[in-house]
């Protein structure tokens, strides 16, 4: 059997946007001057679709507003950490805020969601997006993890009339799903294994990282994926996990700051679910040791080991 | 003034457009004697490009129909000084007179800042910096719609101090949107202080020019060289983004406000509306 093919996130999202292109959609490419080898093909056969707009990310979110206002399909592309913070006032004021008044589809595609950018220091890391995105109302907030995924979003983003925050891995990642993927994105998170006390909730690249802790041993562990944070079907995820009685989440992303653990406890705790929850991530610092992206998950203690740990440990 | 030679609106056109500055003028103070909450002195520095705008066959735009795909856009990018434009929009169509009555009241759509829930408006306004951003994408936009609209940007020069502004300013240059026009009421005054004592960035006409722009700068109460300069701005043959720099007065015809450094914040009383309007601008 061949291995699961790997390809990164970005390629698999922009070989969609370019096909769509193709396809005569009406849609604009924004750049804050960050690349991509799909890209350099969509810069170079749609040059009036594709707009440079130097490293400036706020104007790149401001001008992929006024493309959409205009009706166009807009994506403001580059490094998630910058995509998600240095523009979070355009994003909250001219696309969350205007979008309650009329359809506006942009969608903030920032590459490198978490420790993506491992080696170049916690500048790079991204940790909060994931936080700051579900605070805004009417956006949708993706984080898949796998190429798959990511291409899915890809779709969903030419139908879907709304601002997105799409937050991609920057390295290439095993595939996850089969490419004819009978998931919806509408339920926002999919079991990719059924297990019998313990659950892993995980996210984005952290998919990756529990499938390959469960993978090292025999207990029957549940591994659920959360791709979307919204839309979500917060009712059926509710259901999957109240029949565990432990929880773990894992996410490249600060804990107990309203992330992936926020939202599991906050959705359990609505509907009088008592069912311990412990939150992986990285824990109230910024993580500046140079090493690779095991070993900043090892710091942060959330690698492979220390889901291992989580799931055999009672409680703590 | 623009160095350009067009044609100056006809005597009984600028005759027109005095009688409706003065008219939006007390409109607007009117509206604050109804609603302290809005920023007077900042309101009335844009009254004459505003003025121009709308009722000197500068501005494309339906009432009836206020996302018309041929309007030209405007975009109140210093919203909070912009009250001045609901006067307009009731004048022409956009929303009902007896709203003009009802601005920061309960229930009311209009607020102390124009937004896009606003017929006739739109953007979100109120978070400077914002405005020629986008409407640099509403230019590309247009421009890859093969359309003739134009997007026009009022901004204030307090505003000016916003990076983003700057980012915008060198994109437009960059990709020579010469369907976009900035109109910088530039009135002197932000909150605290004179600009020039905060952020000095005279010659902006040059500043912008520097960027690849057109620029010029005119008195901004002065209605028939505001007019040109709009004018100039649609004629044949530009190839840059165009901008006109408003020389103007913040609270211009209110003694309490003119020459005053922290006018911005300054509420006018009953007595002192009332005086106002009795005298002329």
């Amino acid at each position: 059997m061949n291995p699961p093919a790997s390809m990164t996130m970005r390629d698999a999202f922009l070989g969609r946007l370019y096909a769509a292109l193709k396809e005569g959609e009406r849609v604009f490419l924004v750049t804050d001057d960050f690349g991509a080898p799909t890209l350099d093909k969509i810069r170079t056969e749609f040059k009036d679709r594709f707009v440079n707009v130097g490293i400036a990310e706020q104007n790149a979110v401001n001008v992929a507003t006024g493309l959409a206002l205009e009706g166009f399909t807009a994506y403001a592309y580059g490094i998630a950490g910058f995509m998600a913070m240095r523009c979070y006032e355009q994003i909250r004021t001219n696309l969350s805020m205007a979008a309650q008044l009329r359809p506006l589809n942009v969608n903030i595609i920032g590459v490198g969601a978490g420790f993506s950018y491992d080696v170049s220091g916690p500048s790079h890391h991204c940790l909060e997006d994931i936080t700051l995105m579900r605070l805004l109302p009417n956006m949708e907030l993706f984080s898949p993890g796998d190429w798959v995924t990511a291409s899915r979003v890809a779709e969903r983003s030419l139908r879907v009339n709304k601002p997105k925050y799409i937050r991609l891995d920057s390295k290439p990642v095993p595939q996850i799903y089969p490419e004819d993927m009978a998931v919806t994105l509408d339920d926002g998170f999919h079991e990719l294994e059924q297990g019998a006390d313990t659950c892993v909730v995980a996210t984005g690249f952290m998919t990756q990282v529990a499938r390959r802790a469960l993978a090292q041993t025999n207990a029957p562990i549940g591994l659920v994926d959360l791709f979307s944070f919204s839309p979500l079907n917060e009712e059926r995820l509710a259901g999957v996990l109240k029949r565990y009685r432990r929880i773990v989440t894992v996410e490249e992303g600060f804990i107990r700051r309203g992330g992936l653990d926020a939202l599991i406890v906050g959705l359990l705790a609505r509907r009088g679910a008592a069912i311990p929850v412990r939150a992986l991530g990285v824990d109230d610092r910024f993580i500046y040791d140079v090493g690779n992206r095991a070993h900043l998950h090892k710091l942060a203690g959330m690698g492979e080991e220390n889901i291992l740990q989580a799931i055999t440990a009672p409680s703590a | 003034m623009s160095n350009e030679t067009q044609p100056t609106a006809d005597p009984a056109l600028l005759g027109r457009l005095k009688e409706k500055a003065a008219w939006v003028w007390r409109e607007t103070l009117k509206i604050h004697g109804v609603a302290p909450e809005t920023r007077v002195a900042s309101s009335l520095s844009p009254v004459e490009i505003l003025t121009a705008l709308y009722y000197g066959g500068l501005l494309r735009f339906d009432p009836r129909n206020p996302r018309w795909e041929g309007r030209d856009r405007l975009i109140a990018s210093k919203g909070h000084g912009c009250v001045s434009i609901y006067p307009i929009l009731a004048d022409v169509g956009f929303i009902a007179h007896e709203e003009l009555a009802t601005v920061c009241k309960t229930g009311s759509r209009l607020g102390g800042i124009p937004d896009a829930n606003i017929p006739g408006i739109e953007t979100t306004n109120g978070s400077l910096g914002h405005g020629l951003g986008v409407a640099c994408g509403m230019a590309l936009a247009l421009k890859q719609k093969r359309s003739d609209a134009f997007v026009y940007v009022v901004m204030g020069d307090g505003e000016l101090c916003e990076g983003s502004v700057w980012e915008a300013v060198m994109f437009a240059g960059q990709q020579r949107l010469d369907n976009l026009v900035l109109i910088a009421d530039c009135n002197g005054v932000a909150m605290l202080d004179f600009c020039r004592n905060i952020i000095n960035l005279d010659p902006l006409d040059r500043k912008l020019r520097e960027f690849h722009w057109d620029a010029v700068t005119v008195d901004g109460h002065d209605i028939a060289a505001v007019h040109q300069a709009l004018s100039n701005c649609r004629r044949a043959g530009a190839t840059r983004p165009q901008a006109i720099v408003a020389r103007t007065i913040k609270g211009r015809g209110v003694p309490q406000l003119e020459n005053n450094s922290l006018c911005h914040v300054k509420t006018l009383n009953q007595e002192q509306i009332a005086a106002a309007i009795g005298g002329q601008p």
